[in-house]
């Protein structure tokens, strides 16, 4: 399931990224969203969607949300949920291509 | 007041939605938690849940900062509820079970341990008579997220004593949540007005009128609702849904609380709502 979740976003760069949750917030939401749109205060997304973002992008990228990391602040935008994924793989060394072989 | 954190036992007999949401509030605030089911493996799922759920917890800030976590244990086993100061009954919303269990922790704990019902409809008045100590008994119906939602409804039975409302303000201020008090009735405040609301958007969605989310888009654009009725239907759980619409209208004979054919066919289908990742909505994963 991950494998399959993870090759479509491979290889993970900040356009990537981002058009990936673009992708994904339209097709759940319903809605298009800008890349520095404020998701939770427009009301757009809700404190149970918050967390389903959080599973959604550690399965996607095989990354680990943790500690002070995990707080709204980092979810707030595409952007800021594209710089969060971004430094947690370059912090876990998670190569470029290679997420699809996560276990 | 004994309202210090470090003061409370706290042992929560059901870990299903409720018991997981109500444990994670408890640990988060410090309060430690013995957590009952029938399996090892409902409790081994139960301890991710809530690992998860702590998660979510700090992500929305929820967490206090000012204390350590509560520990968790679970167990297969009633007897380890003993020694709690409070024991919470979370169980399925089926009379015949509720009583089973209420009566079983009452011949086992304390006369004065207080005794909570999480029931979301059964009248504490009913549940009353399968317990030792009547006036230990008291109605908590804490929201889902149990963790995020500040305000729980507190429900006063007819016998519910002074000393146990007390207890109960207790130990909700040490869990940092506020409570309302109100009389026993079927249903209480909350889902006599909710459940029939939710049993009526289901009605519009299966007369082809709105679809899903349409009905939660008005409801939520047009009247202020946070979460739509639909969606707070798959949050809930359609199965335990369906049980606490089936004691409303055993108890009231209201019609828009006889649970509609779309509800009880999602339920035979096993789309239960989010904990199954189906319900009125898809949901990516199974978050909990």
């Amino acid at each position: 399931m991950t494998a399959e979740q993870t090759s479509e976003f491979a290889p993970a760069t900040a356009d990537s990224i981002a058009d990936a949750l673009v992708g994904f917030l339209g097709q759940r939401l319903k809605t298009k969203v800008a890349l520095d749109q404020e998701l939770f205060k427009s009301g757009l997304v809700s404190s149970m969607f918050a967390m389903e973002l959080v599973v959604h992008l550690e399965a996607s990228y095989d990354i680990a949300i943790l500690g002070p990391e995990l707080k709204l602040d980092n979810f707030r935008t595409v952007g800021a949920m594209t710089s969060l994924v971004l430094r947690l793989r370059e912090a876990e060394g998670v190569s470029r291509g290679s997420a699809g072989a996560d276990g | 007041m004994a309202n210090h954190y470090a003061e409370h036992l706290l042992a929560v007999v059901g870990a299903g939605v409720m018991g997981t949401n109500i444990a994670t509030l408890a640990v988060s605030h410090g309060v430690p938690v013995v957590l009952v089911d029938l399996s090892d493996d409902v409790l081994s799922l139960a301890r991710r849940t809530v690992a998860q759920k702590l998660r979510h917890a700090q992500l929305m800030g929820a967490l206090p900062p000012d204390r350590p976590q509560g520990e968790l244990v679970t167990s297969v086993s009633l007897a380890d509820a003993a020694d709690a100061t409070t024991v919470i009954e979370a169980v399925v919303e089926v009379p015949e079970t509720k009583a089973k269990v209420l009566a079983e922790i009452s011949a086992l704990v304390r006369p004065d341990t207080t005794l909570i019902s999480n029931t979301s409809c059964i009248p504490i008045d009913e549940l009353a008579g399968w317990v030792t100590h009547p006036d230990r008994l008291v109605g908590v119906h804490f929201m889902n997220p149990s963790y995020l939602i500040k305000m729980v409804e507190v429900i006063r039975g007819a016998g519910t004593s002074e000393a146990t409302l007390e207890s109960v303000d207790s130990l909700l201020a040490a869990l940092g949540r506020d409570g309302l008090v109100i009389r026993d009735s079927a249903g209480f405040v909350i889902n006599r007005l909710l459940h029939p609301l939710i049993n009526t958007a289901a009605m519009l969605v299966q007369e082809g009128v709105a679809s899903a989310d349409v009905v939660d888009g008005l409801l939520e654009g047009c009247l202020g609702h946070t979460t739509g009725p639909l969606r707070t239907a798959d949050l809930i759980g359609l199965d335990n849904l369906v049980d606490s619409l089936n004691v409303l209208y055993e108890r009231r004979q209201d019609e828009s609380c006889r649970p509609c054919e779309l509800l009880l066919s999602k339920v035979r289908a096993g789309d239960l709502g989010q904990k199954t990742g189906q319900g009125f909505y898809s949901y990516g994963r199974v978050v909990s």
